[in-house]
């Protein structure tokens, strides 16, 4: 029976490393264990010794796995990035889902390809949380600023909501600029009058 | 129309040329829009290159020439168009070591022997030493200074790959002793009171080749106008860095966020050739600490890469084909840029080490001077073997 491959993920934020072990844990029988803290990676990374290595490529700290790499001689074992160009299509897909992955030499190419399956999935999904998240955070604020807005109109000019509302958007239609945009103008204008 | 070009970065002081080629408008000049993408490492830069994510990088000097040789993993021909800068780096050491330096006798002035062997003596062995990459300057400055003092890799010397805006962290944290860095990272580190600059890199070396243009061989033959369009703009760049007229400028450009990020003052200061050594702010100034034009500092000169390939060679026991000097492209400089008034050295190899000052030598144009270059210990590379 073939042993059962070690993974680790190298991944800071909490919530994110857990859903790619989720994910691993559902494609296979894998050994999955997550580093959070990248002081001494090679040292930490050395003791668990993975098969595998999942790394975010925006991670800096990814240049301290090419070492092993280097450190590693024929009576060792090895790790080398994965870049079997035999399979160019998958790696191409790591990197756009923004992951590196660095594999024991002379694993099979058939036992890594479900789990960077797996992972490569997760990482697109939890980006596209992440982004998703990001633009409900923004348009919450715009809201808040066009709110404002309102308000003072209202204040100033004694005029409804309504009122209010469509002034504001002739004004951006007028300058071709977001609604958004021209309440902040407003909003930081009338802290100067104050 | 505007050509566009994908070419990755490090956030570094020495990116100046293809910060300035772009904003200065000696791209536009030549009908490119280069488009500068920072990257957060260099193996991603390099996986960027090599998956042809980007058309061209800011690449660490040695990568090509280990890439050449197998080393490192990606099965790929990069090449070196020009050299981007030249020098540039520090060496620090945590504040107790420095302290247990000058209980030696280590002398303030940048005296590489003295200091190095001053170090050797206060350090626990295995001195353990961060750079920023496994294939870099940085390494192969380190492994020449205390190698020829008589260290022993590994036995007595580790080396650790640390991400250098973590190096000061990696330092507070007991995880190194000393580091060898680019700059504003140096004196970041000393500034945050963790180290202590004991040398500059070129103490070391001269006339280090630091950072190169790379992009993958296929490149240059499938899109040659386009290479040769690209380098004219960074040569053009560079010769403006040239300038220490342009230093001010250069900074406030290089600080913004799509940059690095830092603020322009300590940017200005590297490009003045100044850095900070001590906790207290005490700054130093080392002559040509990091170069841009002079001394034909853009030149990919075969001997540089031959030097790097026969370190390489013996420090990892890995065989340097006579291609790994080839890598680096004095055929290309010579033909795109000796038409726009490029004074070209007479040769494509030197002996690396041999000048004590600033020497002419036979060039198109008779107005080159190359030098000084010398290793600290007065060794010679001659890039001829069997010599």
């Amino acid at each position: 029976m073939q042993q059962r491959l070690r993974i680790t993920v190298v991944e800071r934020d909490r919530d994110r490393a857990l859903q790619v072990v989720d994910a691993l844990k559902e494609a296979g029988d894998y050994e999955v264990s997550v580093l959070g803290d990248v002081t001494g990676l090679a040292r930490k990374l050395a003791a668990l010794d993975p098969d595998v290595v999942l790394i975010d490529i925006a991670n800096p700290s990814r240049d301290t796995l090419e070492e092993m790499a280097l450190a590693s001689s024929p009576m060792e074992r090895a790790v080398a990035m994965f870049v079997d160009r035999s399979d160019d299509a998958l790696t191409t897909a790591a990197i756009e889902a923004g992951i590196s992955a660095y594999v024991v030499d002379g694993l099979r190419p058939e036992r890594i390809k479900p789990v960077l399956d797996a992972a490569i999935a997760r990482f697109k999904m939890v980006s596209r949380m992440r982004r998703e998240l990001e633009e409900t955070k923004a348009a919450l604020a715009e809201r808040k600023m066009v709110d404002r807005a309102k308000g003072l109109l209202m204040a100033a000019k004694g005029i409804s909501e309504g009122e209010a509302y469509t002034l504001l958007r002739r004004a951006a239609m007028d300058q071709g600029k977001k609604i958004g945009e021209v309440a902040a103008a407003l909003v930081t204008a009338s802290e100067l009058l104050k | 129309m505007s050509d566009r070009l994908n070419i990755g970065f490090m956030p570094l002081v020495d990116c100046a040329p293809l910060a300035i080629a772009r904003e200065i408008g000696f791209a536009e000049e030549e009908g490119l829009d280069l488009a500068l993408q920072r990257q957060p490492s260099w193996s991603a830069l390099r996986d960027m290159l090599a998956f042809e994510r980007i058309d061209a990088a800011h690449m660490l000097a040695p990568v090509p020439v280990a890439m050449s040789m197998g080393l490192g993993g990606l099965p790929m021909a990069i090449d070196a168009l020009m050299v981007l800068s030249v020098n540039g780096t520090v060496i620090g050491v945590s504040r107790d070591l420095a302290a247990r330096m000058r209980d030696r006798g280590a002398p303030s002035d940048f005296m590489a022997a003295a200091v190095g062997r001053a170090l050797i003596e206060a350090a626990t062995p295995p001195l353990k030493v961060g750079v920023p990459f496994p294939f870099s300057m940085h390494a192969e400055l380190l492994y020449y200074w205390l190698g020829a003092l008589g260290v022993q890799a590994p036995q007595q010397l580790v080396v650790r790959t640390v991400p250098p805006p973590l190096m000061a962290d990696a330092m507070a944290a007991g995880e190194i002793d000393a580091f060898c860095v680019g700059e504003p990272w140096g004196s970041v580190a000393a500034e945050r009171g963790v180290a202590e600059v004991v040398l500059p890199g070129c103490a070391i070396w001269g006339f280090a080749p630091e950072k190169v243009l790379a992009v993958r061989r296929c490149f240059t033959t499938e899109a040659p106008d386009r290479t040769a369009r690209l380098m004219r703009a960074v040569w053009r760049a560079g010769r403006w860095l040239g300038d220490p007229e342009h230093n001010l400028a250069a900074s406030e450009i290089l600080a913004r966020k799509g940059y690095l990020d830092v603020s322009a003052e300590i940017i200005e200061r590297t490009l003045n050739c100044r850095f900070v050594v001590s906790p207290l702010g005490e700054e130093r100034r080392a002559p040509r600490f990091i170069e841009f034009f002079g001394g034909a500092a853009q030149f990919p000169w075969r001997s540089q890469a031959a030097w790097i390939a026969g370190r390489l060679s013996k420090r990892l026991g890995v065989e340097a084909s006579p291609e790994a000097r080839l890598t680096f492209r004095a055929d290309l400089f010579r033909a795109n840029l000796g038409p726009i008034g490029a004074d070209l050295p007479g040769a494509s190899e030197k002996l690396e080490g041999a000048l004590d000052t600033s020497m002419p030598v036979a060039s198109s144009h008779g107005r080159l001077f190359l030098g000084p270059d010398r290793f600290f210990d007065s060794e010679i590379f001659d890039p001829v073997p069997g010599k």
